[in-house]
């Protein structure tokens, strides 16, 4: 078991964003987070992370007990974090190459050239792209720019917010391939957070369906695109993903 | 019967310091009291087409057409002071997020009334009423309390909601919708979709709904345009989505993931040098 959440609890000002959420997602595996949003699901993502006041139970990542918000320095080197907007993630004023050097040098790993260059290779973007601002960057190349910051410091487990919900649905398809391409070449670990029911069965083996800070149900994605729920709430959820009908519209 | 909007060789371009940018090139469409789609990915065009017909291409955008009318108004000689007259009471347009598009520092009430009093000549009491009816048509449960609050104090779905009551709030005959939903989540999406379906319906208004999602578009419209490089690469009914010819209306439909089914790797969009020719 690679990340094992019991009962953690997350209160903000005395807000419960988190009730008592316990999941755990095995090496390798790609789970998925769903729910709308103020679900939590979020939340849940940055608590493991270290980014979310926990104030009750327990994250166990790699069989070692994470305490607080204090994370290991081969725990960050081992996971990392991929955000929503790749307009707000990336450093506005630093190049490419910069944003790529940072975490290197975070972790005291040498060879920079070298990696810098492979990482970008490995996202599809191509030495070119090394010296560039993100303003000169389309939606999907910044997206493509975060996944290598993630990915050069070799990590074992990525944490992924929306990856791809501030892109066009064009641009979605060729994301979601690098991240699957990536997952399958180095055997990561996901834990994808999206709204969309679609890229999550696409992405993941099994998902947990969260409302108001709750997981409602755990399940594989198939069992799911099959219509084999138990709550009444993911079927709601998947009635609203399979798009606007006149039918089904609430009036 | 002579349509509501007439779009004749509509071009909208930018001079900048490395050329001239055209976003929209020659784009040609007519309009009865119906639902058209306009779809295609960023930079396409579709959300300046829907700019220049309500007049809001910021400088230095300049925008050219053979015909650009509205019920008979000629848009490209439209005064400022006519222009006025025709938005928010004739012409409408909603935003994508209501975060950035209403204003935060009035109530959500003063907004709605200050469209209704501006258009028309009503007092205060019953601009109120009216808003508060509107509210209520929006399917907002307690509009008094509503009518009352800051944008900042109500959500996604609530804003958005919002905003279509102040559009609505006069009757238009035409209404733009510029990715209405894409903001807001999945399940709120559905009801404001709802809403707005029942609203276009019943008010019998022509509507413009521009998108990047061809599948939402399609199940929204009667008729859908597909832009690309700011040309209309094909134009289609709904009922024929199936049909559709042109590789790039292909790759839209089909590069995104759906429930139910495996295809890995997802198919990714071609994009074609002489498409944009």
């Amino acid at each position: 078991m690679t990340i094992r959440i019991e009962n953690l609890s997350v209160t903000f000002d005395g807000f419960h964003a988190l009730k008592s959420v316990s999941i755990a997602v095995d090496k390798g595996e790609s789970f998925g987070l769903v729910g709308e949003s103020g679900s939590g699901k979020s939340t849940l993502l940055r608590a493991v992370a270290g980014l979310a006041p926990v104030s009750a139970g327990t994250i166990e990542v790699n069989g070692e007990a994470l305490l607080g918000n204090r994370r290991s320095r081969a725990f960050r080197r081992a996971v990392q974090m991929v955000f929503q907007d790749p307009y707000a993630s990336l450093h506005p004023r630093q190049t490419v190459d910069r944003q790529l050097l940072e975490p290197l040098a975070i972790h005291g790993i040498g060879d920079g050239e070298r990696r810098i260059l492979k990482a970008l290779d490995e996202v599809g973007l191509g030495s070119s792209f090394r010296f560039r601002y993100p303003h000169q960057l389309s939606g999907g190349q910044r997206q493509r720019v975060a996944i290598a910051r993630a990915l050069i410091v070799e990590p074992e487990i990525l944490l992924l917010d929306e990856p791809t919900s501030a892109l066009d649905a064009s641009v979605q398809a060729e994301v979601l391939n690098l991240l699957e391409e990536v997952r399958g070449r180095h055997g990561l670990t996901y834990v994808m957070v999206s709204h969309d029911l679609g890229v999550v069965t696409h992405m993941c083996g099994r998902l947990a369906v969260m409302k108001s800070g709750e997981v409602v149900e755990t399940l594989a994605a198939t069992d799911l695109a099959g219509g084999r729920m138990v709550s009444d709430y993911s079927r709601r959820l998947m009635v609203a993903s399979k798009g606007f009908s006149r039918e089904v519209a609430p009036v | 019967m002579t349509p509501l909007l007439t779009v004749g060789n509509l071009s909208v371009t930018y001079p900048t310091r490395t050329g001239i940018i055209e976003a929209v090139r020659g784009v040609s469409f007519e309009l009865g009291r119906e639902r058209l789609g306009i779809v295609g990915e960023s930079g396409s065009g579709k959300s300046q087409t829907g700019r220049a017909i309500m007049g809001l291409t910021p400088p230095p955008g300049i925008v050219r057409a053979d015909a650009l009318s509205f019920s008979g108004v000629d848009l490209l000689a439209a005064t400022p002071s006519t222009w006025r007259d025709m938005r928010g009471s004739r012409l409408a347009m909603i935003l994508q997020d209501p975060k950035f598009s209403l204003n935060p520092v009035m109530t959500i009430g003063r907004q709605i009334t200050e469209t209704l009093r501006h258009h028309e000549n009503v007092s205060k009491r019953e601009a109120r009423h009216r808003a508060l009816e509107m509210l209520e048509a929006v399917q907002i449960s307690d509009p008094e309390r509503v009518f009352s609050l800051y944008p900042h104090e109500v959500s996604g779905g609530m804003g958005q909601r919002a905003m279509i009551a102040m559009m609505l709030v006069c009757g238009p005959e035409l209404l733009i919708a510029d990715e209405p939903t894409s903001a807001l989540d999945v399940t709120v999406q559905l009801e404001v979709l709802g809403i707005l379906d029942r609203l276009v319906r019943d008010k019998g208004m022509g509507l413009i709904f521009i998108s990047h999602d061809l599948r939402l578009v399609s199940s929204f419209c009667d008729r859908v345009l597909v832009m690309y490089a700011g040309r209309i690469v094909e134009e289609l009914a709904t009922a024929d989505l199936g049909g559709a010819t042109h590789p790039y209306t292909r790759g839209l439909l089909d590069c995104t993931p759906k429930i139910g089914e495996s295809r890995h790797p997802l198919p990714v969009l071609e994009r074609r040098k002489e498409w944009a020719a």
